[in-house]
């Protein structure tokens, strides 16, 4: 019986320690692979690594297709890793993995300016380049910042088409994603005093924040539209927060009397524009920002440019372009989609 | 104290019954190294980039907080209960200091601070469990929301990022000559200590025999209350050393910092061998296992796996080790059904 036990554990650990080195062997053969045919390039080191805010999110899976994109059409590897949720210290981990990978270049969305700034240094001090783009972290952690337009011009348009939605007067509330998300923050300030100093009648009663979760932006339409009887108007200057607003909206009273604008894809807006929901939206084109944002990695890895102000590069089929102050490169102005254009685009 | 009961004795007597060799080789915390070094010789070999010191350093960095905690949630886990608290006790004591920060007071005083609120926070759980009555899983659940609830309200959705550079510096700091951060010294120490409190003290034995049978550990002069209560202390105040040294590593004080922490401490802690019923349990196998799931971890997202997957097999394996424990229990219990006592049958043999 005890020799019979004894054989049962032994047999036990084997089996289990077996499964558990084949599943290891069989995925880090597999995921190897796909990182490894990078190097043979040639003496330039043309890996890209892309690093959205978090996976499984639309405008970054656009964004990264666009990355893809440019980093085949200029012969390089690309890849793109992220956790699942938008949370600074689990970037940390794939910046680190970067490093010890030597990749080429790296390319982030900071889930926080300053937390995941020392990882960055770490992997430039190893000889990664560095590119931000769509969310910048402390200028002296990166070498570009890849801007999709300037705040100005993005606060600009979301009040002006709100204001243009609801007759330039009222009570207009905005969803916005998580509190600390440096862009997002930067605009709503921008669109507050915009507001104040050009449309005196609209009034912005409240902020309230979805943390780019399509349930909580949801939830919080809801209250919004609760709390303040007389609203009339929201803007979301977030992809997941104007989709959430937007299906609430749709299937509610307030449907037509309640404006939804923002920042939103064509993709994820287009049955809400043709519904009636939503007149009319903001944004640039994520793909090109990401095909920016691989053309500079690209320029900063061959040393064509080192991130100093009046440096110029070529970005493929967008042409040529500058690097401002502060290492930052803009993609230009903010796009507005309606029902006349919507069809046009597929992202 | 493991003499206490039938089942404990038999068990005790069958294992010093069987060659040492086989009681070295044959037992879980064995298996679980011996993954560790077979895991970490296939990634070195096999996953470039992996293979450099400064692996050493990342993986150590991203562990830290788990190991520290795995170190009392051992304990607490041993004698039958569990802390599902300390992932939100981690990001409150981030949340403290950054708050005290912000508004003045020196980091040393916040930190200090913090720890003190990881005592009460332990008490707390402590106090419900042990004078009145709750069950820990109940407890804790709701202290679990607490915490994290207090956290996020003191900070709102916002962050503290101002740190004084040398602590957060230290934080980081490869020891000399090497790329292991410092953070390996206190969790060095605070094993020896747990090492020595779990094996070699009264305390320890008592922690054991509560996990077998709490009645039994009770009349054999065993204060069942006071263990559990220091240990919820222990588990409370490391949770809160461990959301200092979080907060420091990442330079940034967040409400929801550290969330799920809990559940990959448990995971580790039950993978290393200790039994979720509690009477079993080594430091050894629950140190093993966490650099087990952090080796797994580190090299799956070197070799480009997604952060899914990567969750996948680490839960599969979780799940395969506790199937397997609990496959060997039930068959253990079906021959124990069909014949005489293990003893008996053993010495009759021919």
């Amino acid at each position: 019986m005890t020799f019979a036990r004894k054989k049962i554990a032994a047999f036990a650990a084997v089996a289990v320690a077996a499964a558990l080195v084949l599943s290891g062997c069989a995925d880090t053969g597999s995921g190897s692979g796909g990182s490894t045919e990078g190097e043979g390039g040639g003496s330039d080191n043309l890996s890209i690594t892309f690093l959205p805010k978090n996976l499984g999110n639309p405008y970054f899976d656009t964004s990264s297709k666009g990355g893809k994109a440019a980093v085949e059409e200029f012969g390089g590897t690309f890849a793109e890793v992220g956790p699942a949720e938008a949370t600074p210290d689990a970037q940390v981990s794939y910046i680190n993995t970067a490093t010890q990978q030597a990749v080429g270049a790296l390319v982030v969305s900071a889930n926080d300016p300053k937390a995941i700034c020392d990882a960055l240094n770490e992997a430039r001090d190893a000889g990664v380049k560095v590119v931000t783009f769509d969310s910048d972290t402390n200028p002296e952690c990166r070498d570009l910042f890849i801007n999709q337009a300037d705040s100005e011009g993005i606060a600009k348009v979301q009040v002006d088409l709100i204001a243009d939605q609801i007759g330039g007067a009222g009570e207009v509330a905005i969803l916005s994603a998580s509190a600390n998300a440096t862009n997002q923050n930067a605009w709503i300030d921008l669109m507050k005093e915009y507001v104040a100093s050009e449309y005196p009648d609209i009034t912005i009663v409240e902020t309230v924040y979805g943390d780019d979760d399509d349930q909580t932006s949801f939830d919080k339409t809801a209250a919004l539209l609760q709390s303040h009887p007389n609203l009339k108007g929201i803007i979301s200057p977030t992809t997941v927060g104007i989709a959430a607003a937007a299906r609430y909206v749709s299937t509610s009273d307030f449907k037509g009397k309640v404006a939804i604008t923002g920042l939103g894809t064509p993709n994820q807006m287009r049955e809400y524009v043709e519904d009636g929901t939503v007149t009319a939206f903001a944004l640039w084109n994520p793909a090109d920002l990401g095909y920016l944002a691989a053309f500079a990695a690209k320029a900063l890895i061959e040393g064509e440019i080192t991130g100093a102000e009046g440096d110029t590069f070529t970005a493929g089929d967008l042409g040529e372009y500058t690097v401002g102050a502060d290492g930052v490169v803009l993609l230009g102005d903010p796009f507005e989609f309606n029902a006349d254009n919507i069809g046009e685009f597929d992202f | 104290m493991t003499t206490t009961t039938t089942t404990a004795s038999t068990r005790a007597i069958r294992d010093y019954d069987r060659p040492l060799w086989r009681r070295i080789f044959i037992n879980r915390e064995f298996a679980i190294i011996a993954l560790l070094v077979l895991v970490t010789i296939v990634a070195a070999v096999s996953i470039r980039g992996f293979a450099q010191p400064i692996t050493a350093n990342y993986l150590l960095l991203d562990v830290a907080p788990i190991l520290l905690i795995a170190l009392p949630m051992t304990l607490v886990m041993i004698t039958g209960e569990i802390d599902l608290s300390v992932g939100s006790m981690v990001g409150l004591a981030s949340v403290v200091t950054g708050v005290l920060t912000q508004s003045g007071a020196p980091f040393e005083v916040a930190a200090l601070a913090a720890l003190l609120v990881g005592v009460v926070g332990g008490a707390f759980n402590g106090f419900l469990v042990t004078v009145v009555g709750l069950p820990s899983l109940a407890v804790t659940i709701g202290t679990l929301a607490l915490f994290r609830g207090l956290a996020v309200g003191l900070l709102g959705t916002t962050a503290v990022t101002d740190f004084p550079e040398a602590w957060t510096a230290l934080a980081k700091a490869k020891i000399a000559g090497t790329t292991i951060p410092y953070i390996v010294i206190p969790f060095l120490i605070l094993l020896a200590l747990f090492i020595v409190l779990l094996h070699f003290t009264p305390f320890g034995r008592g922690v054991f025999a509560i996990g077998l049978s709490k009645d039994a550990a009770r009349f054999s002069g065993v204060n069942v209350e006071r263990t559990k209560f220091i240990l919820f202390v222990l588990s409370g105040v490391v949770a809160a050393f461990a959301g200092i040294f979080y907060t420091l590593r990442f330079g940034s004080a967040r409400g929801d910092n550290a969330t799920g922490l809990e559940l990959q401490v448990i995971a580790a802690v039950v993978l290393g061998g200790v039994s979720v019923f509690g009477g079993r349990g080594h430091l050894h196998g629950v140190v093993a296992a966490v650099l087990l799931i952090g080796v797994l971890g580190s090299s799956l997202r070197l070799a480009g796996v997604t952060s899914d997957v990567i969750n996948i097999i680490t839960g599969g394996l979780l799940i395969f080790s506790v199937v397997a424990a609990s496959v060997l229990a039930w068959v253990q219990r079906i021959r124990a059904k069909a014949g005489p006592p293990l003893r008996v049958a053993a010495s009759s043999a021919p």
